[in-house]
């Protein structure tokens, strides 16, 4: 295969307007051209307008008649969802394709925002395990607590718990940020490809175990580090990143992140590089 | 998959028994094949109740063989013979089901071991629990079946372990249910969530000690161990402690006394578990929807971390 940080012609994906810049490996930003933009929607998504809003009592919905409101709703425009009464039911959110404001007014079960690309949430309780699982953009706060598998998988967007989060945070990760508020558990970062997560309390054992790239700051102590992580030297650009990061999360702003420590992988694994799915394919 | 509730109100009594129900019935997704309930009822604390089976539900999706009722009656004279032996008076009766009983039993001596040696000596019978406030109920079907047909639902007390089960390491019946009582200390009960790798290792350890099996079920291991821990002087937290090492594999069990109750979560923490703590209530479950079936309005709550073993006191 090509080394793709060495190419100096302009690649297909480049012509087709997807890239400006030469590409140099770790980013997470995507350009694309605005004339192109109707090739980027998604099948059976919706124009909505964010000052159009409604609320949504699901406290007599399964978890499906729940998710298929919220997609009645959107394709009547409405831009702005409160759900009331999640009662901490199994895969609520699941499958936005689509900017959207949806506001939770209570706790998660299991699962919720899956599989989700585009939309801002507010969770004003907590999440079960799998929160935001394969998030492809968009922003997911919580402001309690999650359990594990936090932003399992997740490619894109920003995951902000406020509280605390269980085992496996961010397991499988392939792009995007994690802000933990509070503590996390063991095998954090357990598998990580690529993106970044930030915690900044203490976390558990076997930390960024068998990561093969990406980046995980911690702020408190750390339980043990896991096969594979190693410390790394946090940089000005790092402490610039972290600050600008923790601003736009509402989380830490005052947090000092000159004493944060920097996990990377430290094993360079064989024919891999650090580019997005999407530019890798492009490119080739 | 299995689900496991728990509930415990410090300072006071509580309809333990529909609360249980409630957090069970919404585990069911996880596991109906059986469902179990541990309940620490009021009681003036003299007698013992003992709950024992003489026999297998043998009903739809059962693995037990079927036996005439009349089987069951012979091992019930077997046991009320023997309880005459060994100087245990039956104080009431009661036959729930033809091959569930409960009894109040006047009994003197603190060693339960002789006593449920004897008794499970008989083919076909194993005491569910005995205790002076625990009282073991488990059988086929969901929490509802079971709280129905044990009429659980206006039971009182203090705290409740429950579990949901969904077979996979052993046979669909009641003895390979949980709870499972901690044999032979009193008021032990024990519930599981997850597999044990090293189980036969451990029960061929623990049953050369003396320890007994009932079930192939790996989760009896859990209370078998801790019984043993604490016979040899251990508390109940220190026992807890030393089983997350000296069990392997991915497990959140629970285990109440007379008053107390304990969770522990394995060091991968790969066991769901989340918990709600205030000043008079303590509820757990596998899932949130648990603890939502008792407390609807909003509420803090989190999961404890891998390694991690706490223990309340009523």
């Amino acid at each position: 295969m090509a080394n793709l940080k060495n190419v100096t012609k302009k690649t297909k994906a480049q012509a087709m307007g997807m890239h400006t810049e030469v590409l140099t490996g770790r980013t997470q930003q995507k350009f694309f051209n605005p004339d192109e933009a109707e090739n980027f929607y998604y099948f059976g998504t919706y124009d909505v307008d964010f000052n159009k809003r409604t609320d949504l009592d699901v406290k007599n919905m399964s978890a499906a008649e729940a998710n298929k409101e919220i997609d009645q709703l959107m394709s009547q425009g409405f831009g702005t969802i409160v759900i009331k009464n999640p009662q901490g039911k199994h895969s609520l959110g699941v499958g936005i394709l689509n900017k959207l404001n949806l506001i939770f007014e209570g706790s998660l079960g299991y699962f919720g925002m899956g599989s989700c690309d585009g939309p801002i949430v507010r969770i004003n309780g907590r999440v079960g395990w799998s929160c935001a699982e394969n998030l492809m953009a968009g922003k997911v706060v919580i402001e309690k607590n999650a359990g594990s598998c936090f932003g399992a998988a997740i490619r894109g967007g920003d995951l902000i718990c406020k509280g605390s989060v269980g085992a496996r945070t961010g397991i499988d990760m392939k792009g995007g940020t994690i802000i933990i508020g509070g503590d996390a558990g063991a095998f954090t970062g357990f598998m990580m490809q690529r993106g970044r997560i930030i915690i900044l309390g203490d976390v558990g054992i076997n930390l960024g175990d068998s990561m093969y790239d990406g980046t995980i700051f911690v702020g408190g102590e750390i339980g043990s580090y896991g096969s594979d992580a190693v410390d790394a030297e946090l940089t000005k650009s790092d402490q610039d990143w972290l600050k600008r990061k923790l601003k736009v999360a509402e989380i830490g702003e005052n947090f000092d992140v000159s004493k944060m420590k920097k996990i990377v992988a430290g094993k360079k694994l064989w024919n891999y590089d650090n580019l997005e799915p999407t530019e890798k394919k492009g490119a080739i | 998959m299995c689900g496991i509730a728990g509930l415990i109100h410090r300072g006071k009594s509580s309809n333990v028994g529909h609360e249980l129900q409630g957090m069970l019935q919404a585990l069911k997704h996880r596991g109906e094949d059986s469902t179990g309930y541990a309940l620490y009822g009021e009681t003036d604390g003299k007698n013992f109740i003992m709950r024992f089976k003489v026999g297998e539900n043998v009903g739809e999706g059962s693995t037990s063989v079927a036996e005439d009722v009349s089987v069951y009656d012979e091992r019930k004279k077997i046991v009320d013979s023997y309880l005459s032996e060994i100087g245990a008076k039956i104080i009431k009766e009661e036959r729930i089901l033809p091959y569930s009983l409960r009894y109040e039993l006047q009994y003197d001596k603190k060693d339960l071991l002789e006593f449920s040696q004897k008794i499970e000596s008989i083919p076909g019978v194993e005491i569910l629990s005995m205790g002076k406030s625990l009282e073991v109920i488990k059988d086929l079907g969901n929490a509802k079946m079971v709280c129905d047909r044990y009429n659980l639902d206006k039971l009182v007390g203090t705290h409740a372990i429950g579990h949901a089960r969904m077979a996979t390491e052993s046979g669909v019946d009641i003895k390979s249910a949980h709870p499972f009582w901690g044999y032979p200390f009193s008021d032990v009960s024990v519930v599981h969530n997850g597999q044990l790798t090293n189980y036969w290792n451990n029960r061929r350890a623990l049953e050369n000690k003396g320890m007994r099996f009932m079930s192939e079920c790996d989760s009896e291991l859990i209370a078998v161990y801790l019984a043993e821990k604490m016979r040899d002087g251990a508390s109940l937290e220190e026992g807890m402690k030393e089983s997350l090492t000296g069990l392997d594999g991915v497990f959140t069990y629970f285990v109440a006394t007379k008053d107390s109750l304990g969770m522990a979560k394995d060091t991968m923490a790969a066991k769901p578990l989340v918990l709600y703590e205030s000043d008079d209530l303590v509820a757990m479950g596998s899932e949130e929807i648990a603890i939502r079936s008792i407390l609807p309005q909003e509420i803090d709550t989190y999961d404890p971390f891998d390694g991690e073993v706490k223990v309340w006191q009523i």
